[in-house]
């Protein structure tokens, strides 16, 4: 690229860098805003704040376990549920239909990523819960019933439905990804397989098997998504720091805990504490996009380099 | 062409900052010695408790019509924020459900806080029970009971008493509170505390044993688990219940009374409570005596300073308060506000004949 000198350029430049720095700028600036407040806690607590489990704001007790357990489980339970299904679309969105299908198809999941948090918790509560606690529940009961996480009381609030929710909302984006990390597998590769003589089965598994580390990265930028979901979930996973083992029970995330407390934390330990919780899931969620967008560019590199 | 954009910018740069300078200057500061002088306007500030934020917004537009040079912005922003902005003085007053602590006072930097009750709230225990016809009828131990997980079934015994002839269902109770921090549950767990030695939750957050409940944010939150989940019980401030229709528990109060909060059981636990009000006001009024009165009421507060910087802001502020806790109260009741009842009035008008600015008294 050349570059030229006249004065219009510069300044074009300084511009386009300032507006660059920017980012960078409030990127460190809240991580330094963050810590700073958070120092109270920090102090006060130490590494109990992460291990203690018992958050009891009037006694003063900050403990963050249940919020970072609610977090991660409520995210695997989506990760479990989106995760073969997004693959499904995007291998037959890839792989198998035409594009009269998969226009359709793609618009529609496509659709489900534009529909606001809230309106997924109003479904949540008005239609997810209540299918819960009437018809999946009481199945699961009935026949898993034995296993511990299905146990416990039916209410249609709890870990499991917020993790239904969150399944749905994150599998547009690892539809999306999955899609293009397949698209960018050279169709040479699969010219090649089916050339050898593979049926269509084994071919998609060689396609699998070339994107598989971009596959890997649009998960976890669905699990990304998913930690830090707030509203759909605070409406819907029932609001209680506890740790259970049971799905029906409900748990708490620390994204719910911060949106429902933050107006209200008048003891200025209380605020420092929400303060470290939001640390700790800023950071979570830094290095989780930070882990999958190396893995994603990663595949999109090497079907270049092939194609090249 | 290229080279003249930049000029084109700052130009375009200096002309904006230019007519916002000569915006700035027009805008009025409230110079005049009085806030209803003619030609300059007042624009007062305020933010805090959420609770009374359709009363203050109908107080504002009322009185703005009377008064139209006097202007007033409440924000609804929690009453920890009303609070944080009095303290700080970034609002020129502030609002809460609860009265600040002793400490609260001594860090707010504009020096003494006053205290003026402006209408009166309550809290109300709502439910959802398949089959019933009158309502739910608890005493003081057993919501007590039910909250702390050991009533765990509809048709316990305790609850059976308390209700004699009416057909309770086996099922299991599951408790609905408020997961975000909320002038309602402070009010809430004060009445606890107070009734039951068992009840030792404090302040603004409820925490539950495990296994009794599921948390939800905000008033309608917790309408819509209630409504939407069978079998549970929840509370509400009393304004939401009203408006909503929700079915409410007739609570037995100290007197051993059952009672429905309405506006007059709650006006009426206030007037009960006058005897133990303090001189600043600050008043606790859960539990009340008296056969009438509805034991979760409470009072909602507006914060402002007793010595005034700005005199013809708080010449307006005294003014407006003056006609809230008068003239003002006939709005509350279409709102399911109660009335502050006529001696706590009479103690107001006493507290706001302190405020002052610059030694002279706003309100002579």
């Amino acid at each position: 690229m050349k570059q030229t000198n006249t004065t219009g350029d510069r300044i074009f430049r300084s511009i386009l860098f300032i507006a660059a720095a920017l980012i960078i700028i409030v990127v460190i600036s809240m991580i330094a805003m963050m810590a700073s407040n958070s120092l109270p806690t920090i102090r006060a607590f130490g590494l109990d704040f992460i291990i203690s489990s018992e958050w009891n704001p009037s006694d003063g007790a900050f403990g963050a376990l249940p919020f970072i357990y609610g977090t991660i489980v409520s995210s695997v339970i989506a990760l479990v549920i989106s995760v073969p299904v997004s693959l499904g679309i995007a291998i037959f969105l890839t792989e198998q239909a035409g594009p009269r299908v998969a226009r359709p198809i793609a618009f529609l999941v496509e659709l489900l990523a534009a529909i606001p948090s809230v309106v997924y918790g109003l479904w949540g509560i008005f239609v997810l819960a209540p299918f819960i606690r009437e018809h999946l529940g009481v199945w699961l009961q009935e026949y898993l019933g034995f296993i511990s996480l299905f146990q416990g009381r039916l209410t249609g609030i709890g870990m499991l439905t917020g993790g239904i929710i969150l399944a749905i909302m994150i599998t547009p984006i690892i539809t999306a990804v999955v899609r293009d990390v397949l698209e960018a597998v050279p169709t040479t590769q699969r010219e090649a397989a089916l050339a050898l003589g593979s049926t269509k089965w084994e071919t998609t598994q060689v396609v699998l098997m070339n994107a598989a580390s971009g596959i890997a990265g649009a998960v976890v930028l669905g699990l990304g998504r998913a930690l830090g979901e707030t509203m759909a979930v605070t409406m819907v996973i029932g609001n209680v720091p506890q740790i259970t083992t049971k799905l029906f029970e409900p748990g708490y995330t620390i994204a719910s805990v911060l949106a429902a407390n933050f107006a209200e934390a008048r003891d200025p330990l209380y605020f420092s504490a929400l303060i470290e919780i939001g640390l700790l899931l800023f950071l979570v969620t830094f290095v989780v996009n930070g882990v999958a967008k190396l893995m994603v560019t990663g595949i999109a590199g090497r079907g270049g380099a092939v194609a090249g | 062409m290229r080279a003249s954009n930049p000029f084109f910018l700052y130009a375009f740069i200096s002309v904006v900052t230019l007519f916002m300078l000569a915006g700035c200057s027009r805008e009025p500061m409230g110079s005049g010695n009085s806030g209803t002088a003619p030609g300059g306007a007042v624009r007062l500030q305020g933010s805090g408790a959420s609770f009374p934020k359709p009363i203050y917004e109908k107080w504002v537009s009322e009185y703005g019509k009377i008064y139209p040079n006097a202007r007033v912005d409440y924000q609804s922003t929690g009453s920890s924020a009303g609070i944080k902005a009095l303290q700080q003085q970034t609002a020129d007053f502030g609002a809460s459900d609860a009265p600040m602590t002793d400490e609260e006072m001594k860090a707010a930097q504009g020096g003494e806080v006053l205290h003026i009750p402006t209408v009166l709230g309550a809290v109300v225990l709502t439910y959802n029970l398949e089959g019933l016809t009158a309502p739910l009828r608890l005493s003081p131990q057993t919501v007590v009971d039910i909250f702390l997980g050991r009533i765990k079934k509809w048709n316990d015994p305790k609850i059976a008493a308390d209700n004699p002839g009416v057909n309770l269902p086996a099922t299991d109770i599951t408790v609905v509170y408020r997961s975000d921090g909320s002038g309602t549950t402070s009010v809430f767990n004060d009445y606890l505390a107070k009734v039951s030695p068992d009840w030792t939750v404090k302040g603004q957050n409820m925490t539950l044993p495990q296994g009794v409940g599921i948390g939800a944010q905000r008033n309608d939150g917790v309408m819509g688990q209630v409504r939407q989940t069978p079998n549970t019980i929840g509370y509400v401030e009393l304004t939401f219940a009203k408006a909503n229709d929700l079915p409410v528990v007739a609570l037995k109060n100290a007197a051993g009374n059952f009672v429905e909060a309405s506006i007059e059981s709650v006006t009426a636990a206030a007037a009960e409570a006058l005897a133990t009000t303090q001189e600043d006001l600050r008043a606790d009024i859960t539990n009340a005596g008296g056969a009438n009165a509805y034991p979760i009421s409470s009072y909602t507060y507006v914060l402002a300073y007793k010595d005034q910087k700005d005199g013809s802001k708080g010449k307006v502020l005294a003014d407006f308060l003056w006609w809230a806790t008068h003239d003002g109260q006939k709005f509350a009741k279409d709102l399911h506000y109660a009335p502050l009842p006529p001696e706590i009035v009479a103690r107001v008008e006493s507290r706001l004949k302190l405020m002052s600015s610059g030694g002279t008294p706003l309100r002579p």
